[in-house]
């Protein structure tokens, strides 16, 4: 297998190219939310109706997620070798 | 029995054992050939019982057809040609013959009309399965593959003694819609909950899968899951406690993955998070929540499967299977990279992709079921599906940090295997209606409304802009997280050690004590029967006299009384 050399740079390998993607991205993000004043949603339940709710919902939920796991890994982790030897199996 | 009708499974199952007496290109054809066959041959099989045969007191039914059979057994057809192809360069010998044994079987399960077919499959699949594993060849594998053997084993008595069970309570053996109401149904519905993944025992399949070949985990991604769902589909549709069994595989699959560093772990920890879905799906158990669990069946096969193709082909052209050692693969693996990506798109159930016109059925079930709750949990796992899965499997593989490493594309037949499945999840997500025909139930749903898309945009974004922000939080470090596995790995053989060093204790007493009476028994019979003891001398004939006129006396005396 080859390794990378100085001439194989990427599109992506440009910071400011990087900077460019995630401008594009906020303008994304907005605009999912905004579109929500055109497009007639159909809330089934009553917590749906808060506006932009999938948006603050998933990013909380996932923020949420993370901490969770976090917080177990306080608990639970483990070097990767912690199995390695044979009688543990 | 009719017998104008061939047994799919059979096919794939004897073809299978032909398969070591063929070379290069031949072999080739016949390992995509072969499933094809089968495939064709599911669609040939009529409603109702094909095969039956009279076995002890009982009617069995081998092959029996409806929708449901049908849809289960043409994925697992469809995936063991896909991954037969991804499979072609594969070195060993074994694992090929195995996988599609392991596949026939699965096909077994879903085609068995009564339940000791169901079990025969059932306990042939994790005989094939385990040679999948095994065929790795390292010692690593090995004794994974000794650890899965042992839980699937363990999880088939429960399942045989609930059949049974259910067998003498009932007098019937078809596999007919059941309910957890006796001890025997409670075991049956324990037998198929083990190779669902389900929690608490979810551990042994990260623990197992990502420690195949580089193909063989594409096929254990497959069959061993979805039979369960299949099975828990049409024995326990409507189990309350389904639900909260899947909400909580859906939970422990997305933290763990979050935490976990090697490439195909990820993955497998999001096949117990998927499966949660069709569980939660089964547990809610209206016609649309079923359609939503078999379509996801359905997709997921496809969608996990071309993932782990990807991952595969990393894993075989870099020799890398670490998050913390990858990254910046987009250079020289770019239709790797894309199609990785469409896989990762489609477990987030973005629009146009096949999990976007599957997942949504079972939400939508929860909603209509007026289930709050289970909805917007739902709702904040398929975020974190986007999360652990859709974002950080390609972000870490693929981009990320520049590790420097250059690999090219795997050979061709694995680029062809994947654009194949990635074809197809795009298919299905932007045509969703031959898919829709397949399923049990008639299905009124439209995934693609305007309300749908831009939620579903707005909570998949969003999920993403989370992982991006928090993105310190999710650094990889060289560690793993403790399962439950960790009981069987290092509590009971330290247990076992424990247990075996007390009882050296108690047998080294033990032996002190027995030693000390033996020797001291010993000396007294030397001091009676001894050389020159007591009993042992030559008496004189006077005494012996004597002793005979006293007993002669005693006689004569007892005779008078």
């Amino acid at each position: 297998m080859t390794m990378a050399t100085q001439d194989d740079r990427h599109w992506l390998d440009d910071p400011a190219h990087v900077k460019l993607l995630w401008r594009g991205f906020l303008v994304v993000l907005a605009l999912t939310v905004a579109v929500e004043l055109v497009v007639q949603l159909h809330p089934h339940f009553e917590v749906e109706s808060i506006f932009g709710f999938a948006a603050w919902f998933g990013f909380g939920a996932c923020a949420a997620m993370i901490a969770v796991a976090k917080g177990l890994a306080l608990v639970l982790k483990r070097p990767d070798t912690y199995y390695g030897r044979p009688r543990d199996d | 029995m009719t017998d104008a009708v061939i047994h799919p499974a059979l096919v794939l199952i004897v073809g299978a054992l032909l398969l070591p007496l063929l070379r290069g290109t031949a072999r080739s054809a016949y390992i995509v050939a072969l499933p094809l066959v089968a495939l064709a041959l599911v669609w040939q099989v009529p409603d109702g019982p094909a095969w039956q045969l009279a076995w002890l007191d009982f009617t069995l039914t081998p092959l029996q057809g409806d929708k449901l059979s049908r849809l289960f057994a043409t994925i697992f057809a469809l995936m063991a040609a896909g991954g037969g192809l991804f499979a072609l360069s594969q070195k060993s010998r074994v694992e090929m013959p195995a996988a599609f044994v392991y596949a026939g079987s699965a096909m077994g399960v879903a085609l068995a009309g009564d339940l000791v077919t169901v079990f025969v499959f059932w306990e042939l699949m994790a005989v094939g399965s385990t040679l999948v594993l095994w065929s790795q060849g390292s010692p690593a594998a090995y004794r994974a593959a000794r650890r899965y053997l042992m839980i699937h084993l363990a999880g088939g008595v429960v399942l045989f003694a609930g059949i049974t069970g259910h067998i003498v309570g009932t007098g019937s053996v078809a596999f007919t819609r059941m309910a957890p109401d006796s001890v025997a149904h409670w075991l049956i519905l324990a037998g198929f909950l083990v190779n669902a993944g389900a929690v608490p025992l979810s551990a042994w399949l990260p623990d197992a899968y990502p420690e195949a070949s580089w193909s063989g985990t594409v096929f254990l991604s497959a069959f061993t899951t979805k039979t369960a769902v299949y099975v828990l589909i049409r024995g326990f549709p409507g189990t309350e406690l389904l639900i909260w069994i899947g909400v909580a595989m859906i939970f422990y699959g997305i933290v763990y993955a979050l935490l976990e560093n090697d490439m195909r772990r990820i993955l497998a920890y999001s096949i117990v998070n998927q499966v949660g879905f069709m569980v939660v799906g089964i547990g809610i158990g209206t016609e649309m929540a079923l359609n939503g669990a078999a379509a996801h069946a359905f997709t997921h096969i496809i969608y996990k499967g071309l993932l782990l193709m990807s991952a595969g082909s990393v894993l075989l052209m870099t020799n890398r299977r670490k998050c913390s050692e990858l990254g910046g693969l987009f250079h020289t693996m770019p239709l790797t990279t894309i199609c990785g990506t469409i896989g990762a798109l489609a477990i987030s159930s973005f629009p146009l992709t096949s999990g976007f016109i599957s997942k949504s059925m079972i939400s939508q079930a929860a909603a209509d079921g007026h289930m709050q709750t289970v909805w917007l949990l739902l709702a904040a796992a398929s975020a974190g599906v986007f999360l652990h899965a859709g974002i950080k499997f390609p972000w870490f593989v693929f981009f990320q940090k520049d590790s420097g490493l250059r690999p090219p594309e795997p050979p061709a037949s694995m680029r062809w295997a994947m654009v194949f499945f990635a074809f197809l999840c795009v298919a299905m997500g932007v045509w969703a209606e031959p898919l829709y025909r397949l399923l049990p139930y008639p299905v009124q749903y439209e995934p693609y409304t305007a309300a749908h898309v831009v939620t579903q945009l707005q909570l998949l974004l969003f999920s993403g802009l989370a992982f991006f922000v928090m993105l310190p939080y999710l650094k990889r470090t060289p560690t793993i997280t403790l399962d439950v596995d960790w009981v069987w790995r290092r509590l009971l053989p330290a247990l076992v050690g424990m247990v075996a060093a007390a009882g050296g204790i108690v047998r080294r007493g033990f032996d002190a004590t027995a030693d000390a009476a033996l020797r001291g028994t010993r000396a007294a019979v030397e001091r009676s029967h001894g050389e020159n003891s007591r009993l042992a001398r030559t008496w004189p004939t006077s005494v012996m006299a004597l002793s005979v006129l006293i007993l002669l006396l005693g006689y004569l005396l007892l005779y008078y009384l």
